[in-house]
């Protein structure tokens, strides 16, 4: 055979890999962003890595309100990322989680100010509730009737939906502003707390971890074991083999966007009701966003995404500590975020490709 | 025609994807003013072959010689500059852009575009050959010998002298192919080394000079097609003489199942594909359907299955105390809650019949999720199913939670028939059931089918191999562009008359 | 009464960084990648500027600054800042065919995050009280009119009164509109965006074209970036005042059907609709303006809309936009 004019490197697509391997490469993977970070850090800082790590872990863990920040912040990023996954399940790009939240949000201020005032906090609470959800589904059902019916990119309309959502944050904050001419809503009810989600055990985070958590479990089992999610992935798999059986393809879009923007719509009312008590265009602070990357690095499996959006937050945390304590700016924590983020997108290559280099062709998987 | 050098010689080529050996040490001599014709059943290589030559793949292993001088083909541009263009079964044309700049694609030239320059080129080679093609309409516009034509034109702009076609009358009607023919033949005479891929006799003795065989990925032998015969042919196709013997029991008590009047059936761009037809499916009995492929076969068994829409007719279930259901405007939902078991097994199976990233499980549960009234889908039945499929129909597979994408063609059917009688149908309707299939388990699907039948199933069987449809089936149903050319009984009819009736309709009425 | 000539130069000079942005994006969906990481890479192609501008500024302190140098400083960075995040994309979603919209989001939270972080060590730098970094000097030259276009009234006013760069996006999109219309290079990058594998057939370097394609959107998506700082902030960097215009960008690639010739009059069109709020006569309510913002959203919605419902294939997205081309797929 004529070796030398064989292409010097020839990917052909793996069969299968073992999930240890797996896990391994994306460990692996892990690791090395984690030098790269430290690298970068130590070139900015000067300082050395081990006590960049420490300071990242302090940043994170440190004290029992650092704690207790941490599982809010994950709770929510978690909460977003939970609701993505149905539709991207069904290959439905949902970028519009950001928007959703917004809007979720907006409606829970809109009942606490609007409302306040004429109904016992109780039942204002369940108002809310079923304000919020019902304005997440309805932000994400719009591109998903269009999906259905005409197949319109819901990868940009959704995208859309995010700016349209934040103007009309922007507008409602102008009208409630107060005081006048601060442009911004202060704390709703601040007085009279009315509105304000219940505080389990004096915590002010604990209720937001606790439903979060509940809704982990729930879509962890309707996606794995509920006629619905099998219905999900088949649509997602293969519209065809959908029809062939009976399945109804655009009332499982309309069903399950309406399930993600409900979501969405819950942990726009735990930032509102829960934690921030008043609402601006920037309550979801990206994480509609970050949350598409938690979902998809751990291949929208519920439980790995309690894990790939601790990822994230510990980083987002620690490196914020690190600004402080190394006179850097809280960005940093988004650069490291990115670099991440890139290591462990590009080591999917690795999972599922084989490099078979000229001289040992189909023998040796050229790995990480 | 003894003394020339060959134009392209393979030797030793080995192919493997995953643990499919497509080809396996294949010889091959390709010739200038020589029509080739590369014969050999579905599945047995021809198309990776060819792949090979024209740079969409790399061979595993061996050698490839272009006039005398050896090459490595890494990419289709190196097939363009060694003359070798191939023509693919599924046209490799971008939809949005005109003919003329689907020609010009991928060659070198001038920065700035000229397309009217192109297009009197164009013009130029549609006269000298003979094609009719508007090199400013767009490809999406065009039927699919039009397209067909582009592909021709776009290989011969490149100035190719050695010319690849894969199967390229599978989807022409009997005017269109005779025109192909001419065309090829003309350029055969121009001193152009052509190959065609096929798997149709009458088109190798009718078209080519020479003849290559492969089977199962090897190369059989070479021959001059004057020197011999079908019958030859065929057993070096098959390996062995064709004697099927297939077991075809007596239909017991058939009573009519499916009628079917005046159904007539557009796509989506307007274009008939069934046209007024009408024909009764009886209990306990197979009834074949033979044609040409992309003749109406799948419009038909989707239009009964519900999965297409339809212009006009009536499809008809009749029940066995004779009341009558009619399935037209139904989706397959609402015919299941009609109480008609209707079983499906297309043509697509991964694509369509079964999700190749699913389990053998999750896969059985695709009919049968649905039922109960529990939220929570169950999947302990499926499970039964899955290894009571797996045990009785001999499916090769590490376990049940594999997925079915890493199985093999015949085992993925395996799977995907073993769901489909499981639910204990009525109707039985079967689109190329054994295509790729190795002969073990195209006996295995013959004996499920005939089981089937026994059953008092009614079996449309959908194939394209005729031995095996005028063995296997009852009556045959023959169709010809979209229209009935005839029902034949498949016990007395002979192959020859069968092939007339799918050319033309009503078969031998002209001769 | 409607100040149209205060209104149109205002509206072009908010449309430049969108015309840049959509026209980088155009050529890179062209090749069938959706790069959402273009407000990213706007982000570092501004700041990379911004940094150019702020080493030359600084090794010239006092002494009079050469004109060309000012320019051609803070350019290549920026060019180099944006290709760098270009080749990362590629790299990732065409070498590793990683899924391209995560990739596009990480790349979007890098750069955002880099612009920021870079902005404020400057602004550290400096020593400013504000939260932003002036460079008004290279400002200048960038910023710099065509002399005569004082004296032409109203004519000059909105023809002629802005920075070269603005006039170089024009020119940028109407070549590329012509590259991609007219010639051979504009028809392989085509073909390779809307169907890989027959482009691949017709010996068309798949993994080239997408590469150049992408890297050369990126380089004109981060011009748009420097234009931003350079001429519209009169040289003046604020963490995050860039906001959503790189999103905005890519809604106007849809919304001008992959065409950076329309795209000129489109950006100008978003960016009148971008500033409308600001001449329309709303007297103290200021929450409608915020209403008037939502405009080039929600008209890009109904334009996609409207595009997916006539089904006319020409004004589709190009076929196998956002996904991986891998040969022997089968």
């Amino acid at each position: 055979m004529n070796k030398s004019r064989a292409p010097l490197i020839h990917i052909t697509k793996r069969k299968t890999m073992p999930w240890y391997c797996a896990w391994g490469v994306r460990g692996a993977a892990i690791v090395a962003a984690l030098i790269a970070c430290a690298v970068v850090t130590m070139f900015m800082t000067g300082e050395n890595p081990i006590a960049i790590y420490a300071a990242m872990l302090k940043g994170a863990f440190g004290t029992t309100r650092k704690l207790w920040i941490l599982g809010q912040n994950i709770a929510i990023l978690l909460c977003i990322a939970l609701a993505l996954v149905p539709a991207f399940k069904m290959r439905f790009w949902n970028l519009g989680g950001e928007g959703q939240v917004l809007i979720g949000g907006l409606a829970a201020a809109a009942c606490m100010i609007c409302l306040g005032n004429r109904l016992p906090s109780g039942l204002l609470i369940a108002v809310m509730t079923l304000a919020s959800i019902a304005a997440g589904a309805v932000w994400a059902l719009i591109p998903a009737v269009f999906k259905a019916k005409w197949g319109t990119n819901e990868t940009l309309f959704t995208l859309m939906m995010n700016y349209v959502a934040t103007q009309l944050v922007a507008y409602f904050v102008i009208i409630w502003e107060s005081p006048k001419g601060s442009g911004k809503i202060g704390i709703i009810n601040q007085t009279t707390g009315i509105g304000w989600l219940p505080q389990i055990g004096g915590q002010k985070y604990l209720l937001n971890i606790l439903v979060v958590a509940m809704i982990t479990v729930i879509m962890y089992f309707y996606m794995n074991y509920s006629k619905h999610g099998y219905e999900i992935s088949v649509v997602g798999e293969s519209e065809r083999t959908a029809r062939y059986v009976g399945i109804k393809v655009e009332r499982v879009i309309l069903r399950t966007l309406l399930l993600s923007g409900a979501i969405c719509g819950v942990a726009g009312l735990l930032l509102v009701g829960g934690t921030d008590h008043t609402i601006t265009t920037t309550v979801a602070g990206g994480r509609g966003f970050t949350a598409v990357m938690v979902a998809w690095l751990a291949k929208f499996n519920p439980v790995g995404m309690v894990f790939t959006s601790f990822l994230i937050v510990f980083l987002g945390r620690g490196a914020s500590e690190i600004t402080t304590i190394f006179g850097l700016n809280h960005s940093y924590g988004d650069i490291l975020t990115g670099i991440i983020l890139f290591f462990i997108i590009g080591c999917e290559f690795f999972i599922n490709y084989r490099l078979n280099f000229r001289k040992s062709a189909g023998k040796e998987a050229a790995n990480v | 025609m003894d003394n020339k050098v060959a134009a392209v010689k393979m030797r030793d080529i080995t192919k493997t994807f995953g643990a499919t050996v497509a080809n396996d040490k294949v010889w091959l001599d390709i010739y200038r003013g020589e029509i080739l014709a590369l014969l050999g059943e579905n599945g047995s290589g021809k198309t990776t072959l060819m792949n090979m030559l024209s740079g969409i793949y790399f061979p595993d292993k061996g050698q490839i010689f272009v006039d005398g001088r050896e090459v490595s083909i890494r990419s289709p541009k190196e097939a363009f500059d060694l003359g070798i263009g191939m023509i693919h079964q599924h046209f490799k044309l971008v939809d949005v852009f005109s003919a003329a700049e689907n020609i010009v694609l991928g060659l070198k030239g001038s920065g700035r575009l000229d397309i009217d320059e192109v297009a009197k080129n164009v013009k130029a080679i549609c006269e000298e050959y003979g094609f009719e093609v508007d090199p400013y309409q767009k490809i999406y516009d065009m039927s699919v010998s039009q397209k067909q034509q582009v592909e021709i034109v776009k290989v011969l702009y490149r100035g190719a002298d050695i010319l690849i076609l894969d199967e390229p009358t599978a989807v022409l009607t009997p005017q269109e192919t005779d025109k192909l023919f001419a065309v090829l033949r003309n350029m055969r005479d121009l001193g152009k080394a052509i190959v065609i891929i096929t798997h149709k006799m009458h088109e190798v003795e009718e078209l080519s000079d020479r003849v290559a065989i492969l089977r199962h990925g090897s190369f059989v032998g070479d021959m001059l097609t004057k020197t011999t015969n079908a019958q030859e042919m065929t057993n070096m196709m098959v390996g062995h003489a064709v004697v099927l013997d297939i077991d075809r029991p007596e239909p017991k008590d058939p009573k009519p199942r499916i009628r079917v009047e005046g159904l007539t059936v557009r796509d989506i761009e307007g274009v008939v594909k069934l046209d007024n037809v009408s024909f009764t499916a009886n209990s306990g009995e197979i009834l074949g359907v033979a044609g040409i492929s992309g003749c109406g076969q799948k419009e038909l068994l989707e239009a009964i299955a519900g999965l297409q829409p339809i212009e006009s007719g009536s499809i008809k279930y009749i029940c066995d105390d004779g009341r009558e259901d009619e399935l037209i405007g139904k989706d397959p939902l609402s015919i299941q809650s009609l109480g008609v078991s209707l079983s499906f097994v297309p043509e697509d199976r991964l694509g369509m019949g079964l999700v190749g990233s699913m389990d053998l499980t999750d896969n059985m549960m695709l009919r049968s999720f649905r039922r109960g009234r529990s939220l929570i889908a169950d999947r302990k039945t499926p499970k039964k199913l899955a290894e009571k499929v797996v045990e009785e129909l001999e499916v090769n597979t590490p376990g049940v939670s594999t997925p079915v994408r890493r199985l093999s063609g015949g085992n993925v059917q395996k799977v995907l028939v073993g769901r489909e009688i499981s639910s204990a149908p009525t109707v039985l309707l079967t689109a190329y059931a054994v295509r790729g299939l190795d002969i073990n388990s195209s006996y295995m699907i013959y004996d499920l089918i005939n089981k089937q039948k026994e059953k008092g199933v009614a079996v449309v069987y959908v194939g394209e191999d005729l031995d095996v449809l005028l063995e296997l089936c009852d009556r045959i149903l023959v169709l010809c562009g979209g229209k009935v050319s005839g029902i034949v009984d498949g016990r007395g009819a002979s192959k020859r008359d069968v092939g007339m009736m799918m050319t033309r309709l009503g078969g031998a009425a002209n001769e | 009464m409607f100040d149209i000539v205060g209104f149109i130069p205002r509206a072009v000079v908010q449309s430049i960084p969108l015309l840049y942005g959509s026209t980088g994006e155009t050529i890179t969906e062209k090749a069938g990648n959706l790069n959402l990481g273009i407000p990213g890479i706007m982000y570092v192609g501004g700041i990379s500027g911004v940094i150019g501008a702020f080493l030359y500024e600084q090794s010239c302190k006092g002494a009079s600054m050469n004109g060309f140098l000012a320019v051609a400083i803070p350019m290549l960075f920026c060019l180099v800042g944006s290709l760098l995040m270009g080749l990362l994309y590629c790299l990732l979603t065409v070498t590793l065919r990683a899924n391209q919209n995560v990739t596009g989001l990480a790349m979007t939270t890098f750069g955002v995050g880099f612009g920021n972080f870079f902005g404020g060590s400057l602004i550290k730098l400096t020593g400013s009280d504000m939260p932003s970094i002036t460079l008004s000097q290279t400002s200048l030259f960038f910023s710099r009119k065509l002399p005569f276009a004082e004296r032409l009234g109203w004519f000059g006013k909105i023809f002629l009164s802005y920075g070269f760069l603005a006039y170089l996006a024009i020119v940028i999109a109407f070549v590329c509109a012509y590259i991609l219309k007219r010639t051979r290079t504009g028809l392989h990058l085509r073909a390779v965006g809307e169907n890989p594998a027959t482009a691949d057939a017709a010996g068309i370097n798949i993994t080239r074209h997408k590469y150049i394609a992408t890297c050369a959107g990126s380089m004109i998506a981060g011009l748009g970036g420097l234009y931003y700082v350079m001429d519209y902030a009169c040289g003046i960097w604020s963490n995050d005042a860039f906001g959503d215009r790189g999103w905005l960008a890519i809604a106007l690639v849809i919304f001008t059907l992959w065409r950076p010739n329309v795209s000129v009059f489109a950006s100008i069109l978003f960016g009148g609709l971008y500033i409308l709020y600001l001449f329309m006569p709303t007297g103290t309510n200021l929450a409608v303006k915020e209403l008037y913002k939502m405009l080039p959203y929600v008209v890009t919605i109904l334009v996609l809309i409207a595009v997916s419902m006539r089904r006319k294939k020409e004004n589709h997205p190009p076929e196998s936009l956002g996904v991986a081309y891998f040969r022997e797929d089968r």
